[in-house]
């Protein structure tokens, strides 16, 4: 725990920063498109009737 | 017992898919579109998924490649960036944090696509270099040298191990963008 020398602190640096910089991301809301493209493709997917079971395609 | 859908957890990956998009191409909106383009993929191709291993894993592993086969097709490599990293950064008025992120967003959006990635992979979303190599389709040691080679390139960037870390301005920005224009990491 008690090996600060600056070049480790540098890259702890960067590792914050980087994680500052994707947590930033993550926490963008999502659009709404992608909800709508995911619910799209599940439509087209679906068979007809919804008799469980198989699965082929 | 039935055996869950992969492609009822797509949603869960939304968020890492899009920031992992937002980390390659700089640009939201091309980054929206990588993203749209990847669960059109990932939802036809499902059965190309093994049950079981690293779903998130795999979708990068298909953002990248759309990534980097559209980079191939447009033959450039200027990225088209835009304000996607430094937008956030006006919400956040702390003095010296600030001006460091500011720092390491420019240096950031400045790595060569290959290090910027595994930077993001290993150094921030918690892969291990085990599957970050899976994801980038190369061997691990592959990986550990680009995040070495990304780490150090960032710290010059930067102007760490001088007291000027502080002290970067816009023009030594312009400086290091115009060094590695003469230069060449590739």
């Amino acid at each position: 725990m008690a090996h600060d020398t600056s070049k480790q602190a540098d890259g702890d640096a960067i590792d914050q920063n980087l994680k500052r910089v994707y947590d930033d991301l993550l926490s963008q809301e999502v659009p709404d498109r992608f909800k709508d493209l995911l619910a799209q493709l599940k439509a087209q997917d679906a068979p007809a009737d919804e008799t469980s079971g198989g699965e082929d395609e | 017992m039935s055996t869950s859908d992969p492609r009822d957890e797509l949603v869960n990956h939304l968020p890492a898919m899009r920031a992992f998009a937002m980390s390659l191409t700089r640009n939201s909106a091309i980054a929206d579109d990588m993203v749209q383009d990847t669960l059109v993929k990932a939802w036809t191709k499902i059965d190309k998924f093994e049950p079981g291993t690293n779903l998130r894993a795999w979708l990068f592993t298909i953002l990248r490649n759309t990534y980097y086969s559209n980079r191939r097709k447009a033959n450039r490599e200027v990225a088209d960036v835009d304000g996607v990293f430094t937008e956030s950064l006006s919400q956040k008025p702390d003095h010296d944090g600030r001006l460091q992120m500011a720092d390491f967003q420019r240096a950031f959006v400045q790595l060569p696509d290959e290090q910027r990635e595994a930077l993001i992979l290993v150094g921030a979303s918690g892969f291990s270099y085990e599957e970050a190599a899976e994801t980038c389709e190369v061997a691990v040691g592959t990986i550990k040298s680009r995040v070495n080679r990304g780490r150090k390139h960032l710290a010059e960037l930067m102007g760490m191990n001088s007291d000027e870390a502080m002290e970067l301005t816009d023009n030594a920005t312009m400086a290091v963008v115009t060094a590695r224009g003469n230069g060449a990491m590739r």
